[in-house]
């Protein structure tokens, strides 16, 4: 089967899901976003490589953080932005997808950063634009965030360069997690050599050990010895229900928590991809800790989207 | 009208005929078969050197749409994709608008049908009324008007004590089930095989055991009812290891499988491919093969084509989002023979599961050459390969996840009560 992603010479034509990337696009990616790192602490945080292009971010699900950070990474690219907040509701009662993306393809937008509740909404979108522009997927459903995994493997290679000797655990709803699955398929492509999720059974898929990762319910054993800690967002109306009885027995079972961390590697880092439910999925104490590199993790995930949007432009080096 | 099928392979599985013989049609009912019958003359005679003469193909489940959903297929498209597909015969389910609860819609919906003069039409009742799961539906009227049977078509009933009492009224007058097993709530909001590719591609699983769950209440209840059951649209491993449990210790019991579920699995979704958003999902390897091996040693009575056609736009939709269904009664007669000949079965082995035993679920005397029986025949070339493509599917849902793929068996003539309703070179 053919791989959307990818141009017939093996160029990255879209940015969709980490699966299926070669490990020599990610390095590529990863090196590239080194060289953008800096331009934010020039005088003029600008480089000139997205000049005259624009640069679309339709988002049919609410989000500031991630269309923040992509708006900022295509200015500093020199693209003009345009930003398209498609509630699905609305979008319900009318105007299909297709309809929307059509309509901005017609407003010529060169590049186009697309996030939706449903899984697979950026490869549709991909199989119906014309050959010029290129999909950024910004999170689609449970299926993927490609940048979101980037930047998480950006910021573990800034800490420890090793990746071939890393040991790293997961923890929390990766049954709906985007985030996790596309963190597993950057850890494991780039060769770390063990990767652990850390949940109750409610919530992780079927066959998550598919994915190339060891499965751990008993959060204390699965932190032993870890050199990261990746934790993840539980969602408020998951904290009570079928899935979890209560957010005060999650916290107790599977938040992170200074006591539980010692369990893991002492240089260990703790990586969130953010909002934080604190109290629920992680302490105050970890999450402001010394170990916490959360944000830094946000200062990465600019220049990780200025690596992507200038590797798709086929532009190179800062 | 007198036609003569000449030179042809007979194959009715029905009649154990596997010979080289003539047909004789005489006023819509097969006249003769090898020797002409005393003063027959014929009208038209129709070549078939090289071809295999079979009695018209049954289908036990094709969507026709109509009403409601002209927008998504029409009765007449679909008549002509059926025929054109060589099905002569096919029960259509209720999932209407409105639902096919009572028996005025049913005659008015046969009436039509009667009129287009293509393959005939066997509606299958709504058990509840508006498929809501709550009340029965007249099904003594429904059954005068013209229904070969009830089913709750993609809505399962909730409440076993509805079920249950729902079972033992439509035992009192011997009417068949037709259902398909399913845990509402274990398959609720889901759209793939609960399994690796649903959690690679973070799509909501229906688990095998929604299919195993509801398949055991169904064959209890069954059991305890002394209720014809027809099991639609088996998708799993464990659910044939049921029914062929179940047919071992004597119960009545019969079951389908479609085209889609014997060739394709979850792997096929590949990149969300909508096409392949199907009902129930497509599963593992290890269940298709199962399924094969089922409709192999009979387990699996009968194979359908489950002909479900949407309009392009509800496929141009993320996966979950996009309407489920494929549109596949064009495809029956390749896809079932494909299926015979990766197991090394023979035609006759094909087309019986697609014309005698739907024919015997459905109650229905068609799938036979026998002498005296309406003359619904399909000739057609096992051999020549034809590529499926959009533009030359007559239904109006060109939703088929075979898309460009090259399939064996080309109908050539279709004839429903003794007239020619198709032949490639017809203008429709």
């Amino acid at each position: 089967m053919h791989n959307p992603q990818l141009h017939a010479d093996g160029r990255l034509k879209h940015l969709l899901s980490i699966e299926g990337l070669p490990k020599r696009i990610l390095n590529d990616i990863l090196d590239t976003a080194e060289s953008f790192v800096g331009v934010a602490e020039r005088e003029v945080k600008k480089v000139p490589l997205l000049r005259g292009k624009t640069v679309c971010n339709i988002f049919f699900e609410n989000s500031t953080r991630t269309r923040t950070t992509f708006e900022i990474a295509a200015k500093r690219l020199s693209a003009d932005v345009l930003n398209l907040n498609v509630s699905t509701s609305s979008q319900s009662k009318g105007e299909t997808i297709l309809d929307t993306v059509n309509n901005l393809i017609a407003m010529h937008a060169d590049m186009f950063v697309v996030r939706h509740n449903q899984s697979g909404a950026a490869h549709l979108i991909a199989q119906h634009v014309p050959d010029h522009i290129s999909v950024i997927n910004a999170g689609d459903g449970r299926h993927a965030h490609p940048t979101q995994g980037l930047l998480d493997v950006f910021t573990i290679r800034k800490y420890k360069p090793d990746m071939h000797n890393l040991r790293i655990a997961i923890v929390g709803d990766v049954l709906h997690s985007r985030v996790a699955r596309s963190e597993i398929h950057a850890l494991t492509t780039l060769g770390v050599p063990e990767v652990r999720v850390i949940a109750p059974k409610t919530l992780l898929p079927s066959n998550v050990e598919k994915l190339g990762v060891q499965v751990f319910h008993d959060m204390r054993a699965g932190l032993k010895d870890v050199d990261v800690v990746m934790m993840l967002r539980l969602q408020n109306e998951r904290m009570t229900g079928a899935m979890l009885p209560s957010p005060q027995e999650y916290f107790k079972t599977y938040g992170l928590t200074q006591e539980k961390l010692r369990l893991a590697k002492p240089d260990a880092i703790v990586m969130h991809p953010g909002p934080m439910n604190r109290g629920v999925e992680i302490d105050s104490s970890v999450a402001d800790g010394l170990q916490s590199v959360i944000l830094p993790q946000v200062t990465y995930g600019i220049a990780v989207r200025m690596a992507v949007m200038a590797i798709l432009a086929g532009g190179g080096q800062a | 009208m007198n036609i003569l099928i000449q030179h042809g392979h007979v194959i009715d599985p029905a009649n154990n005929v596997d010979a080289n013989l003539d047909v004789y049609v005489a006023n819509g009912k097969i006249a003769a078969l090898g020797n002409a019958p005393i003063g027959f003359k014929a009208d038209q005679t129709i070549d078939a050197t090289g071809l295999i003469v079979a009695p018209g193909l049954v289908d036990l489940s094709v969507r026709l749409r109509e009403p409601g959903f002209e927008y998504k297929a029409t009765l007449n498209s679909e008549l002509q994709a059926a025929t054109a597909g060589g099905v002569t015969s096919l029960a259509c389910p209720p999932d209407t608008e409105p639902t096919l609860d009572e028996p005025g819609l049913v005659e008015m919906l046969r009436y039509r049908a009667k009129k287009l003069n293509l393959a005939h039409v066997y509606p299958l009742g709504a058990l509840t009324r508006q498929l809501q799961g709550k009340n029965l539906t007249e099904m003594c009227e429904l059954t005068e008007a013209g229904c070969v049977g009830f089913t709750q078509a993609d809505f399962p009933i909730v409440d076993t004590q509805i079920l249950w009492r729902a079972f033992e009224y439509a035992a009192t007058f011997g009417y068949t089930m037709f259902l398909r097993a399913e845990d509402p709530y274990l398959a609720k909001d889901g759209v793939a095989h609960d399994g690796e590719v649903a959690s690679r591609l973070g799509l909501k699983g229906i688990p095998a055991a929604a299919e195993s769950l509801a398949l055991a209440t169904l064959l209890r209840i069954a059991r305890e009812t002394g209720t014809r059951l027809h099991i639609q649209r088996l998708s799993t491993a464990e659910g044939v290891a049921l029914v062929r449990q179940a047919k071992q210790q004597g119960q009545a019991v019969t079951a389908d499988v479609s085209t889609q579920h014997l060739h394709l699995t979850e792997l096929d979704i590949g990149f969300f491919n909508t096409l392949t958003h199907i009902r129930p999902p497509l599963r593992t390897q290890r269940d298709q093969f199962a399924l094969c091996e089922g409709v192999k040693d009979g387990t699996i009575d009968a194979i359908c084509s489950d002909h479900s056609p949407v309009d392009d736009d509800a496929k141009l939709l993320p996966f979950a989002e996009a309407e489920a269904g494929a549109s596949a009664v064009e495809l029956l007669l390749p896809l079932a023979l494909k299926w015979a000949s990766q197991h090394n079965l023979s035609l006759t082995d094909a087309i019986a599961r697609i014309t005698s035993a739907p024919a015997n679920i459905m109650g229905i005397p068609a799938g036979t050459l026998g002498i005296n029986h309406c003359a619904d025949i399909v000739i057609f070339n096992a051999e020549t390969y034809w590529k499926v493509e959009a533009k030359q599917l007559k239904s109006q849902g060109k939703n088929t996840p075979f898309l460009n793929l090259e399939l064996a068996g080309r109908v050539h003539y279709t004839l429903v009560e003794g007239l020619i309703t198709y032949e490639p070179s017809s203008p429709n």
